[in-house]
């Protein structure tokens, strides 16, 4: 996802999923969406043709982009671990675990590490019955362990 | 031989699929000829991953231990008898279901969750096909029967609702489902949208019929990958067996279904938060009046109930209003899918008439603590939800029982806690978990809570433990009084719930000086 990307090409994928949402009533989120899922992200540069199509100003689309935690304006890391922060991962040594995690990774809960794994919170998987829980490039684990997710990390990478 | 895993994504987290992949692997090697039927959750998550074989006196139930290749290969060297390691025995038999009064979750965990026939084998559409028959009034009179309320939280009656929305003038009207279920400890809309989709689907035409809506929203969160792929299948299925669509078997009543997905915002949940996220724009709360009722979605009269209110409906109207209330206690109707959670033994689903005490929940079904240690507190109702001591345990869960006692069942969930939690660090949590879910909309949310995260931070610390308490309970009085939804109104729940029944928690040792 890095590296230089022919300007072109980008725009013609925004168009590509403009044109999926045509007509789509109260579709702003969902491209924005459908963008992220495309790029990885929102870049900068998608938010006046998006304006443009939706009949929005460019502000609206930035409101709507900065209010949900889900849409970035920057790539994540490589690798995605999301550790479960709420209550019922709590009673369940979710704080410890994310401690280690961030110990064995090298960064802070809401930062990316050195070799590019980011690690973030979530706020309930709806996994409560199995925590703590946590997510590995968006593959589910219950009953967590730091060692699990390790080992997730180091399987597919 | 055919067997049954589960696909449910809380079972896939802790190895159902690679349960099901030994299985094939296995059989296929010994050249047994094998069906695996991947079905929703029983909701038994503390035996997952678990596998049933189908025999002549019901499903039996196997947990293999350890390595899982091996453990599938030693049973079917035992012919899967019930003596074998790991043999649960009869699945309906366990007392953890033996118990329950599944009436929502009847087919959740049995039936493959895409199967038209197995819905249908199960008593599935014989709900619709009674509305198709009857008139919209009658429908709701139905569901006024039968007093069931909202389980998102709030308990509202939901035919007093879909009464408002059958009365709205307008030709185009809306049938929005939430199943944003942001609430730590819930799990029971994920669970349903997996496992039986297609109750879902069948409690939202009703519910068009009734009020005459001829399209519905499902707002998924997008933490539930699963489950929007699952209602998606679903969705494409119900229409190609005319269960959906223009003119629903043929009675000239036509409704359709979309899903959209949220992006993680819990305020999302709140409805008009929820209404303003569908039509794309930020999750910022509206204003109340108008009702979503009278003006909801795209400006028009949309009825919005959470998943298991509407997924309650088909049976309300398969089997009557009647049948319905004749479950629960006062002016708690029906069933309430219970959700075990956090330091819990035997965590899962438990559908149970309203009335049950919290103590049989989380000791009888639950088995007390995962940890062996002693219980302290479960919080129900979510982040927004009050911790209940352990002493107050023999409280009925129903609505009006834990109002009085100053909880919220909220949508369900019951997370349990040990006796290492640190309650002043959970009142922390509840502060600041709303400073970052508040949709900035209002002062006393928005600012208040940080605020609180400074006071507990102080409290913690052991600054002027008199004044810094005093500070907070102002606080916690101006957030509930001021407050313009129930994310910044009820967030002192827990806090003031923490400090009544806790206080020994916010006592820290003094600070050497300011
Ligand atoms: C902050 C907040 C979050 C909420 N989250 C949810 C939710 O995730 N799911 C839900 O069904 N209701 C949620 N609600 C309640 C909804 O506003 C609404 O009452 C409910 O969807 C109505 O459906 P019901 O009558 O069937 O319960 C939330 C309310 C608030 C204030
Ligand atoms: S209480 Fe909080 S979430 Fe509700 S409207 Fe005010 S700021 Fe928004
Ligand atoms: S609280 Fe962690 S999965 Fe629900």
């Amino acid at each position: 996802m890095t590296g230089a990307r022919p300007q072109s090409d980008s725009e013609a994928r925004v168009a590509r999923i403009l044109a999926e949402h045509e007509g789509v009533e109260g579709g702003c989120l969902m491209v924005l969406q459908a963008i992220q899922r495309a790029f990885g992200y929102v870049p900068q540069e998608a938010l006046a043709p998006v304006a443009r199509a939706l009949g929005l100003s460019q502000a609206d689309v930035h409101g709507v982009l900065t209010f949900y935690h889900d849409l970035r304006r920057a790539p994540a890391g490589r690798r995605l671990v999301r550790v479960c922060q709420a209550e019922a991962c709590q009673a369940m040594g979710a704080r410890s675990l994310t401690d280690a995690l961030s110990g064995r990774l090298g960064v802070a809960l809401g930062g990316t590490s050195e070799d590019g794994v980011s690690l973030e919170p979530v706020y309930c998987l709806g996994n409560c019955a199995l925590s703590p829980a946590v997510t590995v490039d968006g593959v589910m684990q219950g009953r967590a362990t730091e060692d699990r997710v390790m080992a997730a990390l180091e399987d597919a990478t | 031989m055919i067997f049954y895993v589960s696909a449910d994504s809380a079972s896939v987290s802790v190895g159902a699929d690679r349960l099901a992949e030994a299985l094939a692997a296995e059989a296929a090697a010994r050249g047994i000829e094998a069906r695996i039927v991947r079905t929703g959750s029983r909701g038994l998550y503390f035996l997952e991953p678990m596998l049933e074989v189908e025999t002549a006196e019901g499903r039996i139930g196997f947990r293999p231990d350890g390595d899982i290749r091996a453990a599938v290969a030693s049973l079917f060297d035992e012919a899967f008898s019930p003596g074998s390691a790991g043999c649960l025995g009869l699945v309906e038999d366990l007392p953890y279901l033996r118990r329950q009064e599944r009436l929502t979750f009847a087919r959740c965990g049995i039936v493959d969750p895409l199967s038209i026939d197995d819905y249908r084998i199960h008593g599935g559409f014989a709900g619709l096909e009674r509305a198709l028959a009857m008139a919209p009034q009658a429908i709701v009179d139905e569901v006024a029967e039968s007093g069931l309320r909202g389980r998102g939280g709030a308990g509202f009656p939901a035919a007093v609702k879909w009464g408002a929305v059958q009365g709205a003038t307008g030709d185009v009207k809306y049938v929005c489902c939430n199943a944003d279920e942001g609430d730590s400890g819930t799990f029971a809309d994920r669970m349903l949208m997996e496992g039986d989709p297609f109750l879902l689907l069948e409690g939202m035409a009703i519910a068009g019929r009734a009020v005459g809506a001829s399209r519905g929203f499902i707002y998924v969160r997008s933490e539930y990958p699963a489950a929007i792929r699952m209602l998606r299948a679903a969705i494409d299925r119900a229409r190609g067996a005319g269960w959906l669509g223009p003119d629903i078997g043929g009675s000239g009543f036509g409704f359709d279904v979309e899903v959209r997905e949220g992006a993680g915002a819990y305020i999302c949940g709140e409805e008009t938060a929820m209404l303003e996220s569908l039509e794309g724009r930020r999750g910022m709360i509206r204003p109340k009046p108008p009702l979503p009722a009278v003006e909801g979605l795209f400006g028009r009269p949309t009825v919005i109930n959470n998943v298991l209110t509407l997924a309650a409906v088909p049976t309300i109207l398969a089997r009557g209003g009647a049948f319905y209330r004749d479950f629960g206690m006062g002016r708690s109707r029906g069933t309430q899918p219970f959700q075990l959670a956090g330091n819990i033994r035997r965590g899962g689903l438990v559908e149970k008439a309203f009335g049950v005490s919290l103590r049989e929940l989380v000791e009888d079904f639950g088995g007390g603590t995962a940890s062996g240690r002693l219980l302290r507190a479960v919080q129900a109702g979510g982040p927004l939800g009050g911790y209940i001591p352990e002493a107050m345990l023999d409280l009925p869960a129903d609505y009006e029982a834990l109002a009085e006692a100053g909880f919220m069942l909220g949508h369900g969930g019951i997370v349990v806690f040990d006796d290492s939690v640190d309650m002043l660090r959970q009142a922390r949590f509840a502060m600041e978990f709303c400073a970052h879910e508040s949709c900035g909309k209002c002062t006393p949310c928005r600012i208040g809570s940080v605020r609180g995260v400074e006071v507990l931070d102080r409290i913690a610390a052991g600054v002027q433990p008199q004044r810094n308490l005093a500070l907070l309970d102002d606080l916690c009085t101006l957030m509930t009084d001021a407050s313009l939804c129930a994310m910044g109104g009820l967030t002192p729940a827990p806090v003031r719930s923490a400090l009544r029944h806790f206080p020994e928690d916010f006592r820290r040792p003094a600070a050497a000086a300011e």
